[in-house]
C-alpha cells in the first residue's frame, strides 16, 4: 500500500468489499468454517509448570495417563476413549462419504470416537468407526431406531457454537440421490434443518425425551446434549437436570458446514468463558466428573487440550481442525482455490459443494480425490501429536493423568481472559470479577 | 395374551419384555394412568393394547408393532415410527405423528397442533380436527384431517399430501390447494377404509405445497 493511503478501521478494505457484494447480489453471505474474528481464547492462557513448589514428571519415562470414559451417570455401557479428544458431529451431506469413512478411520485407530450428523448414519461411517456418536437433531433426517441401537452413544443436539438459536441449512448443488434418499427430500433442493424439535419444547419435556430414547435402547447408550456456547450457565444446569450423561459444550469458534456469516460472527459466547461457566454449573451442582464435560470451538494443538482440561473440561471435540488433517485447505489445491476466487488457508466455501479436496462435496470426481484410507491416517497422525502435546504440558505441571491438570496451573495473559476464565492475570493473584487485588 | 398393570409393574419392565417378547404376541397395559415412553422402540410384529390414557412418546419410533390406546395418548404419539399401526381411540396432543417415516396412525378424536409435524412417510387419518401447523415442514406422506384444520397448515411442506373435509382456518408459507385428481381419490379410499373412517373421498380438499420456496431466492424473502 503506498505511504500516505490510509485505510479506515471502521470501513476496512473487507468492510467495503462486503457492502459491495451485498449490493451486487441482494443475498447474505453463506459460509462455512468458525467464526474469523479475534477473540479471547486458550492463547491468552500459559501453564505455570513446576517450580520449587511443584514436582514435574520425567518426559518419555514416566505415565501420563489420557483415558476418559463418557456417560457414567445412567447408561450401561459408557464409551471408554483413550485419549479425550473426540471428533465432532459432521453430517453427510456436508461431507462427502469417503471424509465421513477417513474421521471414522482416524478416530478408530486412536481409539476415540467420531460423531454423525445431521443427515443420519452411513454404513462406511459406521464401518469405520468404533465408537460411533448417533445425533439425534431436531430435523431427524435419516433417524431411525435400527441406526439409533447401533449407535455407542446419543447426542441431542440442542444448538452448535457457529449459531446457537440457528438451525442448517444444505444447499441444493449439494443434494446428491444418496443424500435427498437418506433426508426424504427431493434432489437439488435447498434443505432447511429446524431450529427446534419437533416434539418437545424446554427442559421438562426434554427429560422425557431423554426417558423414551433410554427406553427404546434399553438404558445402554450414553446421552449426550449438545449446546451452543449462549445462555451457557443456565443450559448446563438444565441439561443436568434433564437426565444429560455428558454435556457437549460448543463455543463461538464451533465450525459450520453453511451459516450465515452475520449468524457465525455475532451470536454466542468464545468458548474459554463457556467452559468455565459450564464447569461452575456442573460443581454448583456437585455433578463436576458426575456428568460428562466435552468441549468445542477453536481446539487446534495439544496446548489448547491441556488447557480446556485444566478448566474442568473431561474430553474436547474437533471439527474444523479435523478437516484440516485430511487436507482440507492444502496447498497442493492452490490453483483449484484461485479457480473458486480462495485460497489455500482462505477457502470456507463448505456450503458451495466444489471443495477442491474432496471434503465438503457431494461430487463424485471431487470426492473421490480423497483417499479415505490415508486421510483417516492423517487424522490419526495429528491426534498422536495433540495427545503428545496434551501429556507434554501435564507432565510439565506434574500431573500423571491428564485430568489432573486444574486451573492453580494456569495464568492469563490478559485481563480479558483472567476475568473469563476465572484464573490470574500472570504475575499478580488478581482475578478480575472475583474480589482480589493486585 | 399378558398383562402388565402399572400398578405394580415399572415402564422399564414393560419396554423390556416388549422388546425381547420371547414368544409372546399379545399384550395389555393395565393403569397406564398417562405413564410416558410407553411400548417404545417396539421392532416385531406384536399387538399392545393400552387400556387407558398414555403420556408422551406412546409407541416412539414404532417398526411392525400395533400398539391401540383405549384413551387419550400425550405429545408425540408414534413420533418417528416407521412401520405398524399406532391406534389412538382418543384425542391426541401436539406432534402427533412428528417426524414418522411409515406405517399408519389412526386418531379417532382430535389431535393438537403440529399433528404431523416433519413427517417423512408415514399415514396419518385425523377422524375428528387437528390444530395449528399440523404438518409444518412435511415431508413425505399424507395427512388426512376429516374434521377441520387449524391455522398456517402445510406451513413450509415439502412433498407431503394434505387431505382435509372440513374447515382450513389458514395455510402456510408455500402451501397451496391442489387439484383432487382420480388417484387421490382412489388412495384416499383405502386409506379411510384402513382407519375406519365412513367419510366420502369426495369430500375432502387436497393441499401440498407450491414449490416456490424450494430454493431460496431474494424475491420471496418476504414470504418466509
Amino acid at each position: 500500500m503506498k505511504p500516505g493511503l490510509r485505510e479506515s478501521y471502521l470501513f476496512d478494505r473487507n468492510i467495503i468489499h462486503e457492502i459491495q457484494r451485498a449490493a451486487d447480489t441482494g443475498i447474505y453471505d453463506i459460509r462455512g468454517w468458525g467464526a474469523k474474528r479475534w477473540m479471547p481464547h486458550f492463547d491468552d492462557l500459559v501453564f505455570l509448570g513446576a517450580s520449587m513448589s511443584r514436582y514435574p514428571l520425567e518426559g518419555y519415562r514416566e505415565t501420563c495417563a489420557t483415558n476418559v470414559t463418557l456417560g457414567t451417570r445412567f447408561a450401561k455401557k459408557p464409551l471408554e476413549l483413550k485419549i479425550p479428544i473426540t471428533i465432532a458431529g459432521m453430517s453427510f451431506g456436508a461431507l462427502s462419504a469417503q471424509a465421513k469413512e477417513a474421521l471414522g478411520r482416524g478416530a478408530s485407530e486412536m481409539g476415540t470416537s467420531t460423531t454423525t450428523g445431521d443427515g443420519g448414519m452411513t454404513p462406511e461411517e459406521r464401518g469405520q468407526s468404533r465408537h460411533l456418536v448417533y445425533q439425534y437433531l431436531p430435523s431427524r433426517y435419516g433417524m431411525n431406531p435400527d441406526d439409533l441401537r447401533k449407535a455407542d452413544a446419543i447426542e441431542i443436539v440442542l444448538g452448535q457454537g457457529a449459531k446457537p438459536g440457528g438451525g442448517g441449512m444444505l444447499l441444493g448443488q449439494k443434494i446428491s440421490d444418496r443424500v435427498a434418499e437418506m433426508r426424504t427430500l427431493p434432489k437439488g433442493i435447498d434443505q432447511r434443518s429446524a431450529c427446534r424439535h419437533p416434539d418437545w419444547t424446554g427442559p421438562d419435556d426434554l427429560a422425557i425425551k431423554i426417558e423414551e430414547l433410554r427406553e427404546i435402547t434399553d438404558w445402554e447408550k450414553p446421552i449426550y446434549i449438545k449446546i451452543g456456547a449462549s445462555r451457557t450457565y443456565y443450559d448446563v444446569q438444565l441439561a443436568v437436570k434433564a437426565g444429560a450423561d455428558v454435556v457437549v459444550l460448543d463455543g463461538m469458534q464451533g465450525g459450520t458446514g453453511a451459516t450465515q456469516d452475520v449468524f457465525i460472527e455475532h451470536v454466542g459466547i468464545p468458548t474459554l468463558p463457556a467452559l468455565r461457566q459450564a464447569v461452575e454449573a456442573l460443581q454448583e451442582l456437585d455433578m463436576h466428573r458426575k456428568v460428562q464435560l466435552i468441549v468445542s470451538g477453536g481446539i487446534r494443538s495439544g496446548a489448547d487440550v491441556a488447557k480446556a482440561l485444566a478448566l474442568g473440561a473431561d474430553a474436547v471435540s474437533i471439527g474444523t481442525a479435523a478437516l484440516i488433517a485430511l487436507g482440507c485447505n492444502h496447498p497442493k489445491y492452490q490453483a483449484d482455490y484461485e479457480k473458486l476466487g480462495s485460497a489455500a488457508g482462505f477457502f470456507d466455501d463448505y456450503q458451495d459443494g466444489r471443495d477442491p479436496a474432496g471434503i465438503s462435496t457431494q461430487d463424485p470426481a471431487l470426492s473421490s480425490r480423497l483417499d479415505p484410507v490415508v486421510a483417516g491416517r492423517k487424522l490419526a497422525n495429528y491426534l498422536r501429536v495433540l495427545t503428545l502435546e496434551t501429556q507434554t504440558l501435564a507432565r510439565a505441571c506434574g500431573k500423571s493423568h491428564v485430568h489432573n491438570l486444574e486451573p492453580e496451573d494456569l495464568a492469563a495473559l490478559t485481563i480479558e481472559a483472567a476475568a473469563m476464565a476465572k484464573v490470574p492475570l500472570a504475575g499478580t493473584s488478581w482475578i478480575p470479577g472475583v474480589g482480589s487485588t493486585i | 395374551m399378558k398383562t402388565f398393570d402399572l400398578e405394580t409393574d415399572t415402564v422399564r419392565v414393560v419396554n423390556a419384555t416388549l422388546h425381547a417378547p420371547e414368544g409372546e404376541m399379545e399384550f395389555q397395559i393395565r393403569n397406564p394412568r398417562g405413564a410416558h415412553a410407553l411400548a417404545v422402540g417396539l421392532y416385531a410384529p406384536l399387538r399392545v393394547t393400552v387400556r387407558g390414557h398414555a403420556g408422551y412418546y406412546c409407541a416412539g419410533m414404532n417398526q411392525l408393532a400395533t400398539v391401540v390406546v383405549e384413551g387419550n395418548a400425550g405429545t408425540g404419539v408414534g413420533e418417528n415410527m416407521m412401520s405398524g399401526l399406532v391406534h389412538v381411540r382418543g384425542n391426541a396432543s401436539q406432534s402427533a405423528g412428528a417426524t414418522a417415516h411409515g406405517g399408519l396412525l389412526v386418531i379417532d378424536g382430535d389431535a393438537s397442533a403440529r399433528c404431523g409435524i416433519s413427517m417423512k412417510g408415514v399415514d396419518i387419518v385425523v377422524k375428528g380436527s387437528v390444530g395449528h401447523m399440523s404438518a409444518f415442514m412435511g415431508q413425505a406422506g399424507n395427512l388426512v384431517v376429516c374434521g377441520d384444520a387449524g391455522e398456517a397448515l402445510g406451513d413450509s411442506v415439502y412433498e407431503a399430501r394434505l387431505f382435509v373435509r372440513g374447515r382450513v382456518a389458514g395455510l402456510g408459507a408455500d402451501c397451496v390447494e391442489k387439484e383432487m385428481r382420480a388417484e387421490h381419490l382412489e388412495w384416499l379410499a383405502a386409506a379411510l377404509e384402513r382407519a375406519g373412517a365412513s367419510f366420502r373421498p369426495e369430500d375432502f380438499r387436497r393441499y401440498g405445497s407450491a414449490r416456490n420456496l424450494y430454493t431460496f431466492k431474494i424475491d420471496n424473502a418476504a414470504r418466509y
